[in-house]
């Protein structure tokens, strides 16, 4: 058994479950209950990885989220997952873990060379640098961005799956230790819906961390236990384990990180690999702990040196060894208790490093009793061992803790802890508006009081209280507090769990540990391990003018890892003011932002994936069009029959013979995508009036209009036929792609602007089906599955409808044409879409009806110069350009965009208006999107003067046909333009009007 | 340049510790009063005062920022660059930008990286598909480089997008512009302030501007978080609180501020080496030269000054980035953040002499001001200086909302990045 540094007892790990795992191709062993880092430490792995720019040898510094070092790929293949945190990782079997940003192995890594140029390598360097020669920075940058990064991106489909819900509670409580579950427990026993989430496989924060705290005279743990017995007991608690809140949005709107099935070896089928709650809770509880934080010496960056809680943790919750010999540098009195337990677990600690000049806390007195040997007033100034700690250097304190006494005693250790004190995790408060006050006495920001808009309450040592009996009672208290403020009615009862009461001790804040030089002159003093960002360089930044902290973070990259500086940021912005002279709340901290620790793009996306990231919708006969063989366009959401090929035929075949068939017999399309809003009350024509450029009141029950609907800014926004039901009643057509935008746009007016009309507008797109028949025979077709409609000119006249019978299905039958030809929409209740549409066929095969599909629609329209919203208008376009000035009413009192059609712009005879194109050689088909130039230039640029929006091959007239936006171009008919393509070669035209067959308007009476 | 950063500066310096690098710009009081006075000292502001100094050599002039040197929108974009834009008035504005950026970090001794890594605008339908051809032919006249590939040449082009993504949203062609790239935002102030202070510019940090006075012979006072300034000229590029300022001022804008999101993954190797853009999906991504991947999203629909933005755009974007890139489910995000844009009707921005005599404003670059920083700072230098509108700023003139002669470019990019 090769567990070297694993202890013979102890720890929450399960030793009747052996666990296997590889780390860099080593196979390892370690047990079920371990993080990957414990089980590192337990093989006696202390160099893990590799620094971000110099490439420094890096071990694990840290037991939980802060860590920043130790970042590994884990996984292979599809499943690979790039920086994971090993403190996060639960070890599982068959986990595989490799370094990163090592090349080729992590001792002998050929980025170390960086290490050698440090000294030019310094903050913002390149920002001074690689502008020579003027073109090259592409080439240095190529090689900058190969040394960059950590991890590997997975280059496969993932194959897991992740989930996301939408929760809500009373009384969210974020963080599972004394102070969380002592608010969860007080909260639940009001009968309010409360949810308790912890990162952690189990609760117990850092209790599980600690040894010998005693909670209503049980051992903690136990205590804990019957916590967690008790809150799984109760229905109205719901209790999320591995589940990181990472954001908190406006309004207690909280993101929850849930991992599933990544510490499971063999992740069980249907079961997401995370899940994300987006929480909304009435009340939110923070109890999130804090961070130690690390002192700041020379040399502090090799493997073997972490944070004294760090050392504590792996001896009390893993039974793993940091090392067998070790040094404790501290500030203050907690780093003690890492002290007495790791002797306790015999451990030797060579001396304790204090900087404090006369140490004061229970627990040194402690360590003193015991012997340990505690030198005060001192401090590590230096450390050496490449790939492993060997020793440190401790030096003496001048007075004023600026510099070091040059006697220097080297102390032989393989591990050190270092505390300079803790940080409380504040980050969910700040993320919800927070403010900050400044503890001056710890050193250390705490959550300003909440207020009416940061609501949440901090409670236990994330609020800067770090006693247990503190976080036991403000949990309690806090858990009614937001129950009452939930809404929730109760008796006060119960009472607060308790724990003895402990000094802290004093303590001395040297944020900068002196090392035997001055500061950069030799080794590195680092504030951001991740990012190598040191001590020297805050104040190179510092010298060089970038004084404000966002400033200092920027270009010395502090805080800004993959950790986002949970141990760095509070010494670089102490270190910065000391520079500065400043106090630390007038520097301030940079802005805390989501998320608290990295999580997985799947998880946030959720089930918003593949097919569901968008809902592709479909009609009622999609399944017929499916069965015939047609190919689909996407419009909007919707899928559309795009063409129908036969076999053999390509696109062009298929619609040249769909175009022809529908002017020579009956063709037929389906129209149901068009989106459709019921507009009912007793202001619906005037309603009408208001939103369209023409008039509606005189529109006459049973008939049908044409509108253009304008934007604000007298632009063409959307058009469609609007048909009369009933007096008070209207069904209104939009374009496929734009119904939502127009009901928002409609609902907007009614709603804010026009208060005083009585108007109802209900969505029925989804309600109807449509199917368009057209051509010569539609009449009789429709005339053989109709015996209650009649369908003469005059009793069913062009631009009226008419209810009644299809095929026995009631019907709404339209006489309206999109296509210049005689032609009706037959609209039914959806469900008996493609029964119509079946009907039509069978009685149809007579008349050899062909469907088509939009790209026949979109030549047969074209040919009869009917605009496409979206196509041949695009957001700049007014009617008067479309030459469609009939349409706009010059009587009627206001509509949207009337206004804005009189600004002085507007007349301008220069416009882009719409006209048709015809290319000289009728063969030509012009590319739609092609630009127009009066004079051909041998080279770019040249003038424009308009482009190509529809352009087709028409069948009908046997030659090209196009339109084009073209400025002033209603004045220029007959004028030649050209057209240069991309491949050189000019194409040839010349204006013409819009309307290129059946000019007269004839086909449309049949 | 007194202190011309180089490879040989950077070593000389070596030798004493960095401890002889002398500040990149002064930290003056504001004098009583200046020729001109830029409000904002984001990108656009520090660009114009630098163009002022240098094709104009008015050097009596100063900066104030009420925060921190590019602290706005300008530390918070996506730094997407390109010049792809439909009409013939912003081709020629973002390209002379374009062409600025490709000698700007000679022209500053600043290294503002950019890096033309081509930038590809996908397109996912039909009706893409043709306002791509529409574009790509408009670019091209125009003289700015910009081509169509079909599928597979995506493919090679950038080998990590899914063609077929997660099927919702197939690729059908794409645009590209290969002179398009990024560069990094927090050098792009930096190098203006270090060059316009070295011309004699006093930029002004933690200086709000607080109100104006016009006084009868055409000069400005402004009242300032430091005291009274009186200034000849006033140029006012605040962006996100552009309407705010010119409230202070006494007219106003159509512009509005909402915020517009966008976040960063943890860094990896190289992955994408282009940017690529997708308006269907509303998602943007490139890979920053530390291996972060930096995404773009949409805006928030509601008018707000909190730089931060809400959760559901965020929750958007990825499932629109795993959409193109289903192997990136498994990278994580590292953080997340907000800026407030100032738009403008027609998605074009304003640039142009105001009711205020003497007083200036360069606002409503909205989502896609970065790429335009020094063609920016050029153009509205030339105003401020010659008092009247050029070729190049004078279509983007305020008083274009009332004529109605809009440079419209929501049909180029629902987002315009
Ligand atoms: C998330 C996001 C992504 C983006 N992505 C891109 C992109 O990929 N490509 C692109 O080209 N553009 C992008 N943009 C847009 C781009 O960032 C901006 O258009 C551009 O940076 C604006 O520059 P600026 O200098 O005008 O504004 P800012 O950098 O915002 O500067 C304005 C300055 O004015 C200061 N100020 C405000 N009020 C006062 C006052 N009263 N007194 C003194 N000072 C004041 C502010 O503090 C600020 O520093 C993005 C924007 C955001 C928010």
């Amino acid at each position: 058994m090769s567990q070297k540094f694993r202890l013979e007892s102890g720890g929450l790990i399960n030793r009747d479950k052996p666990v296997t795992f590889s780390f860099n191709g080593h196979e390892l062993k370690g047990y079920d209950g371990d993080t990957l880092a414990s089980a590192l430490i337990a093989n006696g792995v202390h160099l893990v990885g590799r620094s971000f720019k110099y490439h420094r040898p890096r071990g694990i510094m840290s037991a939980g989220p802060e860590e920043a070092n130790a970042l590994l790929q884990l996984g292979e293949g599809a499943y690979t997952e790039p920086n994971a945190r090993a403190t996060m990782e639960e070890l599982f079997d068959g986990l595989v873990a490799t370094t990163s940003n090592a090349f080729p192995t992590v001792k002998y890594d050929i980025g170390e060379v960086n290490s050698l140029f440090s000294k030019i390598f310094v903050s913002g360097f390149y920002y001074k640098t690689f502008m020579w020669p003027s073109k090259a920075w592409k080439f240095y940058e190529h090689f900058i961005r190969k040394a960059a990064g950590i991890g590997k991106a997975p280059e496969e489909h993932d194959p897991d799956f992740y989930d996301k819900t939408n929760a809500f509670c009373d009384v969210l409580v974020v963080g599972g230790g004394p102070a969380g579950l002592s608010a969860a427990l007080s909260a639940a026993a009001t009968g309010a819906h409360v949810t308790l989430v912890d990162d952690q496989p189990r609760f117990g924060g850092s209790l599980m961390a600690q040894s010998g705290q005693e909670i209503d005279g049980k051992p903690a743990l136990e205590w804990v236990d019957e916590a967690e017995a008790k809150l799984h007991d109760l229905d109205n608690v719901q209790v999320l384990r591995r589940a990181t809140a990472f954001a908190y949005y406006d309004h207690n709107y909280v993101g929850i990180w849930e991992r599933l099935t990544d510490h499971l070896p063999v992740k069980p089928e249907g079961l997401p690999r995370h899940r994300v709650h987006m929480m909304r809770a009435k009340q939110v509880i923070i109890a999130s702990g804090a961070i130690e934080r690390p002192l700041v010496f020379c040399d502090n960056d090799r493997p073997g040196i972490m944070l004294a809680s760090a050392c504590r943790t792996y001896v009390n919750r893993f039974g793993a060894k940091p090392g067998n010999k070790g040094v404790i540098f501290t500030n203050n009195d907690s780093a003690y208790a890492t002290v007495l337990d790791l002797i306790d677990a015999g451990i030797e600690i060579k001396a304790v490093v204090d900087v404090r000049k006369d140490p004061l806390g229970p627990l040194m007195e402690k360590a003193d009793a015991a012997g340990v040997k505690i030198l005060t007033n001192s401090a590590v100034v230096g450390t050496s061992g490449r790939l492993h700690l060997k020793s440190v250097e401790v030096a003496e304190l001048s007075d004023d803790g600026e510099t070091a006494k040059s006697d220097v005693t080297e102390i032989a250790c393989d591990f050190l802890g270092s505390s300079g004190g803790w940080n409380p995790t504040v980050h969910l408060h700040c993320q919800a508006g927070g403010k900050l006050d400044f503890d001056e006495e710890r050193g250390a920001f705490v959550p300003a009081p909440s207020n009416r808009t940061n609501p949440n309450i901090s409670v236990g040592s994330c609020k800067g209280a770090f006693g247990l009996a503190d976080c036991l009672a403000q949990g309690f208290e806090a858990g009614q507090e937001a129950a009452k403020a939930a809404g929730i009615k109760f008796r006060k009862s119960g009472k607060a769990p308790t724990a003895e009461a402990v000094d802290e001790g004093n303590r001395r804040l040297l944020w900068l540990v002196p090392g035997k030089k001055p500061l950069g002159q030799s080794g590195k003093h680092f504030i951001d391990l991740q990012n190598d960002s040191t001590a020297a360089d805050l104040q190179l930044a510092l010298r060089e003018g970038y004084r404000s902290i966002e400033h200092v973070k920027r270009y010395t990259t502090t805080g800004m890892a993959t950790d986002q500086g949970k141990t760095a940021n509070v010494n670089a912005l102490a270190i910065v003011a000391q520079t500065l002279n400043e106090a630390i709340p007038t520097v301030g901290t940079t802005t805390y932002r989501p998320p608290y620790v990295p999580v997985t793009f799947g998880a946030i996306a959720g089930r918003d994936i593949d097919d569901l990231l968008d809902p592709a919708r479909t009609t009622p006969m999609h399944s017929w069009h499916v069965n015939a063989g047609a190919e689909f366009e996407d419009v909007g959401q919707w899928k559309r029959a795009w063409y129908f090929p036969q076999p053999g035929e390509d696109m062009h075949a298929a619609v040249n013979r769909e175009v022809a068939a529908m002017r020579n017999s009956v063709g037929i399309l389906d129209a149901t995508t068009l989106g459709k809003i019921d507009v009912k009350g007793k202001d619906a024509a005037e309603f009408l009036n208001r939103v369209y450029t023409n008039a509606w009141t005189k529109l006459g029950i049973g008939k049908c209009r044409y509108g253009l609907m304008l934007g604000e800014d007298g632009m063409v926004m959307d058009d469609g036929v609007t048909s009369r039901i009933a007096e008070d009643h209207f069904l209104m057509t939009t374009t496929t792609g734009n119904a939502a935008p127009v009901l928002g746009h409609l609902e907007d007016y009614l709603q804010t602007e026009w208060t005083d009309l009585e108007v109802y507008l209900t969505s029925v797109t989804e309600q109807w089906a449509t199917a368009s028949i057209a051509g010569p025979n539609a009449r009789a077709l429709l005339s053989e599955l109709t015996d209650d409609i009649d369908l003469s000119n005059e009793a069913l006249p062009f631009m009226a409808w008419t209810p009644g019978t299809v095929a026995g299905i009631p019907a709404r039958v339209f006489r309206i044409s999109f296509t210049g030809d005689l032609s009706y929409e037959i609209a039914v209740p959806a469900d008996y879409g493609l029964a119509l549409w079946q009907a039509l066929m069978t009685a149809g095969s007579k008349y050899d009806i062909t469907p088509y599909g939009t790209e026949t629609m979109h030549v047969l329209r074209a040919e009869k110069g009917f605009i496409i919203v979206g196509q041949d208008t695009d957001g700049s376009i007014t009617p008067v350009d479309l030459n469609m000035n009939w349409i706009v009413s010059k009587k009627k009192g206001d509509f949207i965009g009337k206004r804005s059609l009189d600004r002085e712009d507007m007349s301008d005879p220069n416009r882009k208006q719409l006209v048709g194109i015809l290319t000289d050689d009728p063969k030509e088909v012009l590319p739609e999107g092609a630009q127009l130039v009066e004079v051909v230039k041998d080279k770019p640029p040249m003038d424009m003067v308009g482009w190509v929006s529809s352009s087709y091959w028409s069948p009908n007239c046997d030659r090209s046909i196009a339109m084009a936006l073209v400025h002033g171009g209603l004045k220029k008919m007959g004028q030649k333009l050209y057209s240069p393509q991309a491949d050189g070669r000019v194409i040839e035209c010349t204006i013409t009007d819009t309307v290129f067959y059946d000019k007269e308007g004839n086909r449309q009476n049949g | 340049m007194k202190n011309r950063y180089s490879i040989f500066s950077l070593i000389r310096n070596a030798f004493s510790y960095h401890q002889e690098w002398p500040p990149a710009w002064r930290s003056p009081e504001p004098k009583k009063s200046y020729d001109a006075v830029i409000v904002g000292g984001g990108g656009h502001g520090l660009a114009t005062a630098y163009y002022l100094a240098k094709n104009h050599g008015m050097t009596n002039i100063a900066v104030l920022e009420k925060g921190w040197l590019g602290g706005g929108n300008t530390a918070r974009n996506t730094t997407i660059i390109r010049s792809n834009y439909l009409w013939d008035e912003s081709a020629k504005l973002y390209e002379h930008s374009v062409k600025l950026w490709e000698g700007l970090s000679q022209e500053l001794n600043y290294n503002v990286m950019f890096s033309q890594r081509g930038v590809l605008n996908l397109a996912h339908n039909q009706h893409d598909l043709r306002e791509l051809s529409r574009r790509i032919n408009a670019n091209r006249l125009n003289g700015v480089d910009s081509e169509f590939l079909n599928p597979e040449e995506v493919k090679k082009f950038c080998p990590a997008i899914d063609l077929r993504g997660g099927g919702r949203y197939p690729v059908l062609g794409a645009s590209l512009q290969r002179r398009g790239g990024t560069a990094r935002h927090d050098a792009v102030a930096w190098g203006y302030a270090r060059a316009a202070d070295e011309l004699g510019v006093d930029v002004i940090q933690n200086c709000p501007v607080l109100g104006f006075e016009s006084h009868a012979d055409g000069s400005i006072t402004i009242n300032s978080g430091k005291g009274p300034i009186k200034a000849g000229k006033v140029g006012l590029v605040v962006a996100g609180h552009s309407s705010v300022i010119a409230d202070m001022a006494g007219f106003r804008l159509p512009t509005e501020s909402r915020p517009l999101q966008a976040l960063v993954s943890e860094p990896m190797k190289p992955c994408i080496d282009t940017v690529v853009m997708s308006n269907a999906v509303h998602a943007y991504i490139s890979q920053s030269d530390k291996g972060e991947l930096v995404i773009g999203a949409g805006a928030d629909a509601y008018i707000s000054y909190g730089q931060k933005g809400s959760g559901h755009q965020t929750e958007h974007t990825l499932a629109a980035i795993c959409e193109m890139f289903p192997q990136f489910r498994r990278v994580k995000m590292m953080r997340q953040w907000g800026g407030i844009v100032d738009t403008n009707p027609d998605a074009s921005p304003i640039i142009s002499k105001t009711p205020v005599a003497n007083m200036f404003i360069n606002c409503g670059w909205g989502t896609g001001g970065f790429k335009g920083t020094p063609g920016s700072g050029w153009t509205f230098a030339d105003l401020i200086a010659s008092g009247e509108p050029d070729d190049m700023n004078a279509p983007f003139k305020l008083d274009r909302f009332k004529t109605g002669y809009l440079v419209d470019e929501h049909g180029a990019a629902a987002v315009a990045h």
